[in-house]
Order: C-alpha cells, then sequence, then structure tokens
C-alpha cells in the first residue's frame, strides 16, 4: 500500500523485538511480544492477506499472551541472566 | 489463579467484554463465506472469550461459562464433523471431502450443496479449536507442580 | 538474500510472472483456475474458504488433527491423574 506506513510499521516491530529481548521483567517481555504480534498483524493486513492478519491478531495477541501470563504466574517473573 | 491477583474491577470489565467477543466469535464463523474469517479465527475468538473470565474470575467463576469436563466431548465431537462429512460423502457415491454430491434436501445444484458443505466443517472447526485451547488452559491451570 | 529480494517482483505488479495465465514455460498458471473459477463451484465470494475447505479440504483436516493430537498431548503431560495421589 503506502511504504511511509510500512516504514513506520516495521521500525515499530524492530523496536519492539528488541525491547522484549532486552526487558528484565518477564511480563514487560510478554506485552512487547503481543504488541510485536499485532504490529505484524498490521503488516499483514497493510499487504493484503486480511485472512493471515486476523488469524495472527487473534492467535498471536490474544490467546497465546494469555498462556504466557499464566505460565509466569506459574513460574518466577525474573531472569537469571 | 492465585488469590491475590483478583480484583472486581478487572472481573467486571472481563464480564462486560466476554459475551460481545463472543458473539463476534460466531459472527467470524458463520459470515466466513462472504468476509474474511473461517473457522479457525472464529473459534480462537470464542476461546479467547471463555479464557478472559477464567483468567480474571478464577477457578470458580470460569466454570460457569463452559464447565471443564464439557471441554474434551465438545473437541471430540467438531473433529467427528468434519471427519463424518468427508465420509458422509463417500457414502453418497463421491470422494472422501467432495460436498457436492452429499444429498441436502431441497438443494439441486452441486454449488449450493458446496456451499452448506463448507458451513458444517466450518462449525466442526470452530467448535474443535475453542474446546481444545479451553482444554489447554484448564490442563495448565490444574496440572502438577513440579517442584 | 536482501540481494536476491531486489529482484523479486512488486507487490501489486499486475505483469508479474505469478499473475499471468500463461507460465513462461507454456502450461497454465494452476492458481488461476481457482481464482475464476471458485464462485461457480461454491458460491462463495471469499475465495479463501473456498481454497481452505473445498479444493484443499484434505489439508485442513490435517491442521484439525494437529491441534487435536496438542489437545490430547496436553492431557496426557499436565493432567493430575488420581491412582498416583493415593
Amino acid at each position: 500500500m503506502f511504504w511511509e506506513l510500512e516504514l513506520v510499521l516495521f521500525v515499530f516491530l524492530a523496536l519492539a523485538a528488541i525491547l522484549a529481548i532486552e526487558a528484565k521483567d518477564l511480563l514487560v517481555s510478554v506485552v512487547l511480544m503481543t504488541a510485536f504480534s499485532f504490529i505484524t498483524a498490521l503488516l499483514y493486513i497493510s499487504m493484503g492477506a486480511v485472512d493471515v492478519g486476523f488469524t495472527e491478531a487473534v492467535v498471536g495477541a490474544g490467546v497465546t499472551g494469555i498462556l504466557f501470563v499464566l505460565v509466569l504466574f506459574k513460574t518466577s517473573r525474573e531472569t537469571k541472566d | 489463579m492465585n488469590k491475590r491477583f483478583q480484583s472486581p474491577i478487572v472481573l467486571l470489565g472481563a464480564r462486560f467484554l466476554s459475551p460481545y467477543i463472543f458473539m463476534f466469535g460466531l459472527y467470524v464463523i458463520f459470515h466466513g463465506h462472504y468476509s474474511p474469517g473461517g473457522g479457525f479465527q472464529g473459534g480462537a475468538l470464542l476461546a479467547a472469550a471463555i479464557l478472559l473470565v477464567r483468567v480474571a474470575g478464577g477457578e470458580k467463576i470460569g466454570q460457569l461459562q463452559l464447565i471443564e469436563k464439557l471441554t474434551t466431548p465438545i473437541g471430540v465431537i467438531g473433529v467427528i464433523i468434519y471427519f463424518g462429512t468427508g465420509l458422509s460423502a463417500i457414502l453418497a457415491g463421491g470422494n472422501f471431502l467432495d460436498y457436492g454430491v452429499l444429498p441436502f434436501p431441497g438443494v439441486v445444484e452441486p454449488a449450493w450443496s458446496r456451499y452448506i458443505g463448507l458451513l458444517i466443517i466450518e462449525v466442526g472447526i470452530g467448535a474443535a479449536v475453542m474446546a481444545i485451547l479451553v482444554m489447554i488452559y484448564d490442563n495448565m491451570i490444574k496440572g502438577e507442580d513440579y517442584d | 538474500m536482501v540481494y536476491a529480494a531486489t529482484d523479486l517482483p512488486n507487490r501489486a505488479d499486475n505483469n508479474s510472472a505469478m499473475h499471468a495465465e500463461i507460465s513462461p514455460n507454456g502450461g497454465p498458471v494452476i492458481g488461476n483456475y481457482f481464482i475464476q473459477n471458485a464462485y461457480k463451484d461454491a458460491k462463495t465470494p471469499n475465495i479463501v474458504t473456498v481454497i481452505l475447505g473445498d479444493y484443499r479440504g484434505i489439508d485442513t483436516f490435517g491442521e484439525q488433527l494437529v491441534i487435536f493430537t496438542a489437545g490430547l498431548v496436553g492431557i496426557l503431560v499436565l493432567r493430575k491423574s488420581k491412582k498416583l495421589k493415593k
């Protein structure tokens, strides 16, 4: 579609990925990974694949987010490294 | 979920939001012929609506929407709907999963028969995906502690 | 990989090889059949649904079996058994 929109989305995508790796609190990592998934869904939609983007938004930002938060509550919240 | 994370405001928000997500999931499944969406996306939306109340409300309130024992039968029924549609196409004299030969009452053209067959299998996919995602969550919540 | 990606055709380019009706070696492009005949075969405007459910129905069935197997493995690994508790 518009290359300016996709450039902004790619910049935010890289930003979310780097911050999710570098964060000390694992809950912050999970939230940033959800944001990563959502930006990926927006990129898919801007490329014209609406079905794939819909699946990515529902599964990546909804269900796996809930499952990761559940695993965080069952284990510890801090990283060791 | 743990007791110390429960809050009535979060629970109220989840209870307010959950029926709308559920309704949107049903819309995505049944309107998948005309708009983006289909069985898998709709089933994941239904599972998200149920899991939202389960995360916010804890074990007892979450069971009010879909009790835990029902999840495995619904998943099996969803797979059987899909497989049974394919198998009945063989019995009607066609190939496996060829909906064009299915004898629906009042349908003459094979194209409209395929239309109804697609609708049936999407309901099957949606039921299976919803039940299995909720089932995985329940098993993780009530699972054994390995520490 | 970046150097190779610069040679790819642009998105939404009508004249690229994959959108043509006849492929460069002379045969027909198979994706063309789906686009032209999806509505006639199943009376459904959404081509993605027709391809996933009708033309590639066995593929979707395998996908559903994968999800079902994931649920079964979840039961086997995670569910608390009553016999072991006693």
